[in-house]
């Protein structure tokens, strides 16, 4: 193998899915890597107010009104007051890939002090196999300098399709209200130079500000929850579609990456909100990882939807009596896969995956 | 946050495959005189061993190893299984292993990496394997556990086995480094982290380290290829050793670690000619992933040795009849299990 092929732009695959309630001052920096880029605009809450976009980005703009307009009754499912609102994004691009950023994450540098194309390297990581059933050493194995070690079966070297690149952040991290309240001056320095596959059977923490996914293979899970306005809990919209997307995931066969790229995340959200938002979370998440631990999806479950479907039955059956929102939850579950299959009709897109029956 | 450690809880333990260990021991003098260290010869070295002054050691050889297990048993030490001879008579809690030709290696910012120092941090700090940290080693200085972490998760547990990295010859089997003969590993990647349970990976011998009393009998010298040699293409002792170790750690709740520390290992032998030998080794991972994948021990194995005993049992009734080697090494691992009983000193604790 003699030369990297460069990678491939796929301006005309991607959208870039921003959710906003400020303001977009944050895409002149990433303007060179983004611009050839479709963007679609999430903007929550007042939709009176006119969320300026700069010039020479292609975009649409979507605020709660237009969501309202679009989802009718179904509408219900999108959060309202909380960036959860993006997945409205998901569900109306009609492209094979999307990357989300949240509006406070500037481009950060590599140790060498080279601005990082977060995209491009999403877009490898997308391209490129994932290899969940067996751990490699050396990372990923497909990447520039590295291979498969010593040990690793020659019948799993050639991997399963990528479906969710899970990207880092430097500077503030990702903490809870908890740690950010007894560390609030922690910073993340360290640069580490990875790519690894999330194996089979682990769950992880899914953060929504630096994401990638193939639209195809996943979108149908990449619901980010009923938060905010009206809702007893925040901040857990990303988390629980991580475990809904890693569960799925799991079941189909499809691999979820993590570690690089890295973004430079600007800024820390105030603690003591975010607490009050986290609050339940933090205690019903010990209810809710045992649950996603023991989820068996059958056989039968060949599409993303099925899968889905699924999940919500057991949500509503196990998770009911932790707390009522539960119940609504997997109601909204299946609402946004009803809407999914309106605006997304049927077609090759969420077929059965080209592999056959699930595992 | 790790334990402090005193000096005297740990041996290193090397094996010997080459005679002239000047060079080695020289350069990691720095970092390894402050410990007591373990050389065992590999029995079919014929040439003296020649060790510079200033270690306080201890040096075992073909004639110690007949002496300890007899001249019949010593023939499972031969090669790179040798060191396992020095896992099995040290009664320090906690053992570092390196082959002996790696060398320090260097971080990210030029400064010589105290592989020992990393290990034992590693060892000493609690491992997190069931749910995955995206910021990897939550304990290390400047991380934590991220949003969405479990708090009940957040103790951690025991971590009974560090895995460390190459830099330059990195552990690749004899076809991919034949196909990339130029490629050499130069990538530091700044990171250490728990394997999830269940989850299996190759565990190199190259440069690891694990914690005795937990895990000491179940890292074991017990397959041989049939045309196994002197490069480490040329074995998979360590692969079957680390399968082994990291079923009856997630068994035991116990964690396994890996990424740094990185150690140096030189430019040695040719890929293409080994070649030939590893064919055996690389055809049998198709067999062993599987088997240990499915592999799952009674909850009446509660120390390592029991453990050790499940999973014998389990080879010879699931792989014994694929192939005579795997028998073998069943009866290999029965016979490691009374050996280290009757010389490996206390029984392992039971596991956390």
């Amino acid at each position: 193998m003699a030369t990297v092929s460069p990678t491939p732009l796929l301006k005309d695959e991607l959208d870039i899915v921003i959710p906003t309630i400020r303001n977009l001052d944050f895409l002149e920096m990433w303007r060179p890597f983004f611009q050839p880029y479709h963007l679609i605009i999430v903007q929550d809450g007042d939709p009176s107010k006119v969320i300026k976009v700069p010039e020479g980005f292609d975009y649409e703009l979507y605020n709660r009104n237009d969501i309202n307009r679009i989802l009718g009754p179904k509408a219900s499912c999108i959060s309202f007051k909380d960036s959860a609102c993006r997945c409205f994004g998901y569900m109306v691009s009609k492209k094979k890939y999307i990357y989300t950023i949240d509006d406070d994450c500037f481009v950060a540098k590599d140790p060498s002090g080279k601005d990082i194309n977060a995209l491009e390297q999403h877009i490898k990581n997308l391209l490129c196999p994932s290899t969940p059933f067996f751990f490699n050493t050396l990372y990923d194995p497909y990447r520039d300098g590295a291979d498969f070690v010593r040990g690793y079966p020659f019948s799993l070297r050639e991997g399963v399709p990528t479906a969710v690149s899970h990207g880092l952040w430097l500077n503030i991290p990702d903490y809870d209200a908890p740690t950010q309240l007894v560390k609030p001056l922690e910073r993340n320095t360290r640069y580490v130079d990875a790519v690894m596959t999330i194996p089979k059977g682990t769950l992880f923490p899914m953060c929504g500000m630096n994401l990638g996914f193939n639209r195809d293979l996943i979108g149908p899970a990449m619901y980010f929850g009923l938060m905010g306005d009206g809702q007893p809990i925040g901040r857990y919209d990303d988390m629980w579609a991580g475990w809904c997307i890693k569960v799925i995931c799991d079941h189909l066969g499809l691999g979820v990456k993590t570690g690089l790229p890295y973004i430079w995340h600007s800024k820390a959200s105030n603690p003591f909100v975010n607490l009050k938002k986290e609050y339940k979370g933090i205690y019903w998440q010990e209810e809710l990882i045992p649950f996603f631990q023991s989820v068996t999806l059958p056989k039968d479950c060949t599409t993303v939807q099925k899968c889905y479907i699924e999940i919500s039955k057991q949500v509503k059956a196990k998770l009911g009596k932790v707390d009522d929102y539960f119940n609504k939850l997997a109601d909204a579950m299946v609402t946004w896969i009803e809407a999914w299959d309106e605006l997304n009709p049927s077609g090759a897109k969420s077929a059965e995956l080209p592999n056959g029956a699930a595992k | 946050m790790s334990l402090p450690i005193k000096d005297d809880e740990i041996d290193i333990v090397i094996g010997a495959l080459h005679s002239d260990l000047t060079s080695f021991m020289n350069a990691w003098r720095p970092i390894f005189s402050r410990f007591h260290l373990i050389i065992v010869k590999d029995p079919d070295l014929k040439e003296e061993l020649k060790i510079p002054e200033g270690f306080n050691l201890d040096i075992y050889k073909k004639l110690d190893i007949d002496r300890v297990v007899g001249t019949s048993t010593s023939i499972i030490f031969s090669g790179y299984s040798c060191r396992y001879f020095g896992y099995l008579v040290s009664r320090k809690k906690y053992i570092i292993s390196v082959d002996d030709d790696c060398l320090p290696a260097k971080d990210n910012k030029g400064f010589l990496v105290d592989a020992v120092a990393q290990h034992i941090t590693n060892l000493t700090t609690p491992a997190t394997p069931f749910f995955f940290n995206t910021l990897y080693d939550p304990f290390t200085e400047g991380a934590d556990f991220v949003r969405g972490y479990p708090f009940s998760l957040r103790s951690g547990v025991t971590c009974a086995l560090s895995c460390g990295l190459w830099h330059n010859l990195a552990d690749y089997d004899a076809p991919t480094q034949a196909l990339k003969p130029e490629e050499r590993n130069s990538r530091y990647v700044d990171a250490v982290l728990t394997v999830p349970a269940r989850t299996l990976m190759p565990i190199s011998g190259i440069n690891i380290a694990f914690n005795r009393d937990v895990v000491g009998p179940a890292l074991l010298p017990c397959l041989r290829l049939a045309g196994e040699g002197k490069f480490r293409w040329e074995t998979m002792e360590d692969i079957w050793s680390g399968m082994c170790v990291k079923v009856i750690c997630d068994h035991l709740g116990l964690g396994v670690k890996t990424g740094l520390p990185y150690v140096w290992r030189n430019d040695r032998g040719d890929a293409i000619a080994s070649l030939r030998k590893e064919w055996e080794g690389v055809k049998m991972m198709e067999e062993v992933v599987p088997f240990f994948q499915s592999l799952r021990l009674p909850q009446e194995a509660t120390t390592a040795e029991d453990c050790v005993v499940e999973v014998a049992n389990a080879v010879k009734e699931k792989l014994g009849s694929k192939d005579p080697m795997f028998a073998r090494t069943a009866n290999a691992m029965l016979d490691w299990v009374k050996l280290w009983k009757s010389v490996g000193g206390s029984s392992s604790s039971p596991g956390a």
